[in-house]
């Protein structure tokens, strides 16, 4: 197995407060790492330093071994780093077919092509194959902001996969998401992950949704890494009861 | 859409386009030259349109760029005595270049803040139109701008000259319609909804935001070099401010990101004031409060209020749908 994502000894201040204080770990080919902690443990703010939308304080990011620490969001995201938001991220008025064609269209051709090109960037059909995978076929051509939340969130999924990405960040997929929409996202998250080889992090605050989803769990707490291991081996870890389990 | 709508819409495009050839051929000599001006300003509102409409970046400066054409078509075909095909792509060229330029600082500042940044540049532009005698004559002007001959023809009469600025019109519509059904066109949507979520699917915002005033900014400069020829003389007066002030206007009024917004924008602030002459000294008052009625029942425009009226018709005929389906599954054995 090869590491696609590899963080050292990242670090994030902002003034006096150290958001990210020294983290590192990598994620193997294939995985579904889980990041979970309280709230205001630096998560996101890991995920936006790995992403590009923030600059470290300090440390280094590599994807399949190449530093892209300092890298802009969009040229990472053409490098196969996709990502979700933890609030949602559609585009409401561009219909759900518009908005996966949007998603992917970037990694079609370039900007000459986009603009003498098709319309659709040729992504018809596989935006309408993510629409089916994901079971929003009856409203492929409805404005994304009438869509109900948790469709929204599933919609929000898809658009992460539309460009064929190595490594998906996913920031709380499971937040607002009623059970049964809940079953369906993980299910297809998990075949996603078969099916394209696709390695994920997901960061998530529901224990059954991580627990039930990842191979390998880690968990931060006041910016540093608390702990990493599978899912049984993290939930038994005395100091994670004690930061964030809670007994 | 259904057939029957759409081709309601394909007949209802053709007979505007038809009434737009065949009723001005009784028109007077100042009716023909106001229809022109109506043509002349949807081009730049287009322009405009899309940088703020559709990639939603504010600009203060659209009179700025169609004052660049005139002045390159003005000074092009009289000291140059070069035809109006040549000015047209220089002013193409020279409004790209500096539409890009002026797209840097929306890199870093947006809103009112961007809006301050091009009103600076918009009166730069004016003083430079102003005080550089050598260049633009000053507030003497540049006169006996001639009219362009068009494969053959002379468009010197008024009529010849309209079915000219509405055959640019029509290219530039066709160009516009092509560019905002592009995957660009997608991304200035993205760019104006959602700029952080777009970085995140790839969309190189940067590039976009540049691209979004360069090709607003030239067609500025296109409807400028038709501007040249459509009064035959300039002086700086009319590329002030105020041009910028009403180019905007016509984009909110007529409904901002909307394809046909900047028609019918340019066709209440150049044909509304003429309408309401009869009322003598009151027209300009009239014409400023109906602007002040229309925005405040609808702050998206005219077209804004097709849109809702459309929308929630198609809502009410999807509950109605929906109901029936529940009605039938209630009284399902």
């Amino acid at each position: 197995m090869t590491a696609v994502l590899e963080v050292s000894d990242v670090k994030k201040s902002f003034g006096g407060i150290k958001a990210v204080d020294g983290v590192s770990f990598d994620v193997q080919e294939g995985e579904i790492l889980g990041l979970i902690g309280p709230n205001g443990c630096g998560k996101s703010t890991l995920f936006n330093c790995i992403l590009g939308q923030l600059t470290p304080t300090g440390g280094e990011v590599k994807v399949d071994g190449k530093v892209v620490t300092g890298l802009r969001p969009s040229e990472l995201n053409r490098l196969g780093v996709s990502r979700t938001f933890q609030l949602l991220q559609v585009f409401p008025k561009l219909s759900v077919r518009e908005n996966l064609i949007l998603a992917g269209q970037e990694h079609q051709g370039n900007m000459m092509s986009r603009l003498l090109g098709p319309s659709d960037a040729g992504l018809s059909a596989a935006a309408d194959q993510m629409i089916g995978f994901f079971k929003l076929d009856h409203l492929a051509t409805e404005a994304a902001g009438g869509l109900s939340y948790g469709q929204q969130k599933l919609l929000d999924a898809a658009m992460a996969f539309m460009g064929g990405p190595r490594l998906v960040l996913l920031d709380e997929p499971a937040g607002g998401v009623n059970l049964t929409m809940l079953g369906d996202l993980k299910e297809r998250l998990a075949a996603i992950n078969r099916e394209k080889r696709a390695t994920f992090v997901v960061i998530e605050h529901n224990m059954e949704f991580v627990m039930s989803l990842c191979t390998r769990v880690m968990v931060m707490a006041e910016g540093k890494l608390l702990a990493m291991g599978t899912p049984s081996e993290v939930r038994a870890n005395p100091a994670v009861i004690e930061a964030y389990l809670g007994h | 859409m259904t057939a029957t709508g759409k081709y309601l819409r394909i007949g209802l495009g053709v007979a505007v386009i038809a009434a737009l050839i065949i009723v001005p051929m009784n028109f007077n000599r100042y009716g023909l030259y106001i229809l022109s001006q109506w043509a002349v300003m949807t081009i730049a509102a287009m322009g405009l349109n899309l940088t703020l409409g559709y990639a939603g970046q504010v600009s203060l400066a659209q009179g700025a760029f169609v004052g660049i054409g005139a002045y390159a078509a003005a000074i092009m075909t009289t000291q140059g005595g070069m035809p109006l095909i040549a000015a047209l792509g220089v002013a193409i060229v020279l409004c790209f270049a500096i539409g890009w330029i002026l797209g840097y600082p929306a890199l870093r500042v947006q809103h009112h803040y961007l809006a301050f940044v091009t009103l600076a540049f918009s009166t730069l532009a004016f003083l430079v139109f102003r005080n550089e005698d050598w260049l633009t004559k000053g507030i003497y002007g540049i006169s006996n701008i001639p009219r362009p001959n068009v494969m053959g023809f002379a468009t010197n009469r008024p009529l010849p000259f309209y079915y000219f600025c509405l055959g640019s019109l029509g290219i530039v519509s066709l160009a516009m319609w092509w560019l905002i059904r592009s995957p660009w066109g997608r991304a200035f949507v993205a760019l104006r909804e959602n700029p952080v979520r777009a970085l995140s699917l790839g969309i190189d915002t940067r590039r976009y935001t540049l691209m979004a005033f360069a090709i607003g900014s030239a067609l500025g400069g296109v409807a400028g070099t038709l501007y040249a020829p459509l009064t035959q003389y300039i002086d700086p007066v009319p590329f002030n401010l105020s041009l910028s002030l009403d180019l905007l206007m016509m984009v909110i009024v007529g409904g901002s990101g909307f394809f046909f917004g900047p028609f019918l924008g340019a066709m209440i602030a150049v044909l509304l004031p003429e309408w309401l002459r009869f009322t003598q000294g009151y027209y300009l008052m009239l014409y400023a409060v109906a602007v002040m009625l229309l925005l405040i029942y609808s702050p998206t425009g005219i077209l804004g209020i097709l849109d809702r009226y459309l929308t929630e018709r198609r809502t009410k005929a999807a509950s109605a749908l929906r109901a029936v389906a529940k009605s039938r599954l209630e009284t399902a054995p």
